[in-house]
């Protein structure tokens, strides 16, 4: 079955896929941009004031600030998941909105390329709308964060490609919960994104380094407090192998599933 | 030109051949019905026919394209109802039509303009702005006919257009595709409605496990393959009438459940009949042969899911 290996093939029609979910989202954008900002920032605040107030300086900041780019990395990562994982295989699965399109001059391959561009997007305005309330609060040092945003793209990118390979996988729903509990959950912890990684046990933190979630937070934490990342170019490359790789896996998953 | 061909096509699933061997043609303008129990190989034949799933062997040319080569470009020219609903649930009548127009390139402004036109072809005329949960399931239907229909195609591809519908939906359906026919388009239709098949169709295939086991003019298959006088006789005695009713009084006689199904030659009506009169204890109905005679006939009574 070699036809389904083959390198993604991309078109300008993906782009009427990704205008189709944009559709659906902007009637309902207020709600759903209030509900993606209110589970991290009761999180942010309850954590970081709560916690925050029992602890000296983490890393050299105050735990909230600390936090608040760990925040922003997660909750990317999280609206890149759902979106990935319950929205697209709603419209794949349930809807039957890919087999719709799939009758019209669209292959899959820009499906999925339009799914995986539109899961990102939404994910960038996720972090986005968090980095702004965090900038708002003066949780954010310099204008240097404005470099934060192309990674929060990036990681979007990575989170959503990862998601797609489990919907293209998934015989229901509830297959989406091993994804969280056995890969996102214990990834969120060892990230760094609620406290350094240097306090985990070395071998851990072999294992956490290679995390695409700790590569997003290597670069962000500094940006948001003013400085240059620590080996930019490999967390970049890292994020940006992950996010090619699983995207093309995804779609060798999705081709085996759809078009046999 | 002919608008759809299919040569020797063959689709195996894990072993399984599913489309073994089907050829066939459409000229312009033409209805061609494909007829067949569950899992005779009719979705997998339109799969192939639109390159969604690559063909084992054969050869494929739809609205003048080779595929699964130029399958993108045959598409263009295609519309498609599926067998299952797949309207968009989130958007309006109108967003529907407007979004599918995209997937052909067609602007916004393009479909606009035609949104009217096609809504009243439809029957919902006015609905632009219903939201699709408000829809009867055959007001879905047309709408899926009418997004079939946004990039004015050659050539309609027809799922079991009507399964699931009443029968005024259904005949509501039919009216339109005589009148999309009228208009110079080619179907492709898939059904097990007998009455739709010899309704709309010019000519049809019979399809049983994956091969065409006749195919022609719906009048000149139950001409051939059929007798053209059916006797049905009812009643708790009717299968021992059957097993012990003379040769000569019928042609074939078969028997499902409590019911005989006495097929004749024209001459051997009224001796069938007046034999049945001395027995008042069945029921009998005298009736021309039709379609779903000769599809029960090659594809046999047995149950196929």
């Amino acid at each position: 079955m070699n036809k389904f290996f083959s390198l993604p093939r991309f078109s300008l029609r993906a782009i009427a896929v990704w205008r189709r979910n944009f559709l659906v989202w902007r009637k309902l954008a207020i709600p759903s941009v209030l509900g993606n900002l209110a589970d991290p920032m009761i999180y942010l605040f309850g954590l970081g004031y709560g916690l925050g107030s029992l602890l000296p300086e983490v890393a050299g900041v105050s735990y909230i600030v600390f936090l608040a780019s760990g925040t922003v990395c997660a909750s990317t990562m999280n609206a890149a998941s759902f979106e990935a994982l319950y929205s697209a295989f709603s419209r794949m699965h349930v809807q039957k909105t890919w087999e719709a399109i799939l009758n019209a001059p669209v292959t899959l391959d820009d499906v999925l390329a339009g799914e995986w561009l539109w899961a990102a997007a939404k994910a960038t305005l996720s972090g986005l709308a968090i980095l702004l309330v965090i900038a708002a609060l003066g949780f954010v040092a310099s204008p240097l964060a404005l470099w934060a945003i192309p990674v929060i793209f990036l990681t979007g990118l990575c989170f959503a490609a990862l998601g797609l390979i489990v919907t293209a996988l998934a015989p229901s729903y509830d297959f989406f919960m091993y994804y969280f509990t056995l890969f996102v959950t214990p990834m969120i912890l060892l990230s760094g994104v609620f406290f350094p990684v240097e306090q985990l046990p070395a071998t851990i933190q072999t294992i956490a380094s290679l995390l695409p979630l700790a590569h997003a937070v290597r670069l962000v934490r500094p940006l948001l407090l003013g400085e240059l990342p620590v080996d930019a170019g490999m967390h970049l490359a890292a994020l940006l192998v992950t996010a090619l790789a699983a995207y093309w896996l995804a779609l060798v998953l999705t081709r085996r599933r759809l078009l046999k | 030109m002919e608008q759809l061909i299919v040569s020797g096509l063959r689709k195996s699933y894990a072993g399984r051949e599913v489309v073994a061997g089907v050829s066939f043609t459409l000229a312009r303008g033409e209805c061609y019905g494909l007829l067949g129990p569950n899992g005779a190989g009719k979705t997998t034949t339109l799969r192939c026919c639109l390159g969604l799933t690559a063909p084992d062997s054969g050869v494929i040319a739809m609205a003048g394209e080779p595929i699964p080569a130029r399958a993108r470009e045959a598409r263009m020219k295609v519309g498609v109802v599926p067998q299952f609903d797949n309207l968009d649930p989130d958007f309006t009548v109108a967003e529907n039509l407007r979004v599918f127009g995209r997937y052909f390139g067609i602007s916004d402004a393009a479909t606009r303009s035609r949104i009217p036109d096609l809504l009243d072809f439809a029957g919902l005329a006015g609905k632009e702005n219903a939201r699709l949960q408000t829809l009867s399931g055959g007001m879905k239907r047309r709408l899926t006919l009418a997004r079939a229909l946004v990039n004015d195609p050659d050539l309609l591809l027809l799922d079991e257009p009507t399964t699931g519908l009443d029968p005024q939906a259904r005949h509501l359906i039919w009216e339109r595709l005589k009148r999309l026919l009228q208009q110079g388009k080619t179907i492709l239709l898939t059904t097990h409605f007998m009455d739709e098949a010899e309704r709309l169709c010019h000519r049809l295939a019979i399809l049983d496990q994956g091969r065409i086991v006749a195919e022609g003019a719906p009048r000149q298959l139950i001409a051939t393959h059929i007798e053209p006088q059916v006797i049905e006789v009812y009643g708790e005695d009717a299968p021992a009438w059957a097993g012990s009713a003379e040769q000569g009084y019928a042609r074939r006689i078969e028997v499902s459940g409590e019911t005989a199904f006495c097929y004749v030659e024209a001459e051997q009506v009224a001796p069938l009949l007046a034999h049945l009169a001395e027995r008042p204890e069945l029921r009998t109905l005298h009736r021309p042969a039709n379609l779903e005679d000769v599809f029960l006939k090659l594809t046999g009574r047995e149950l196929r899911d």
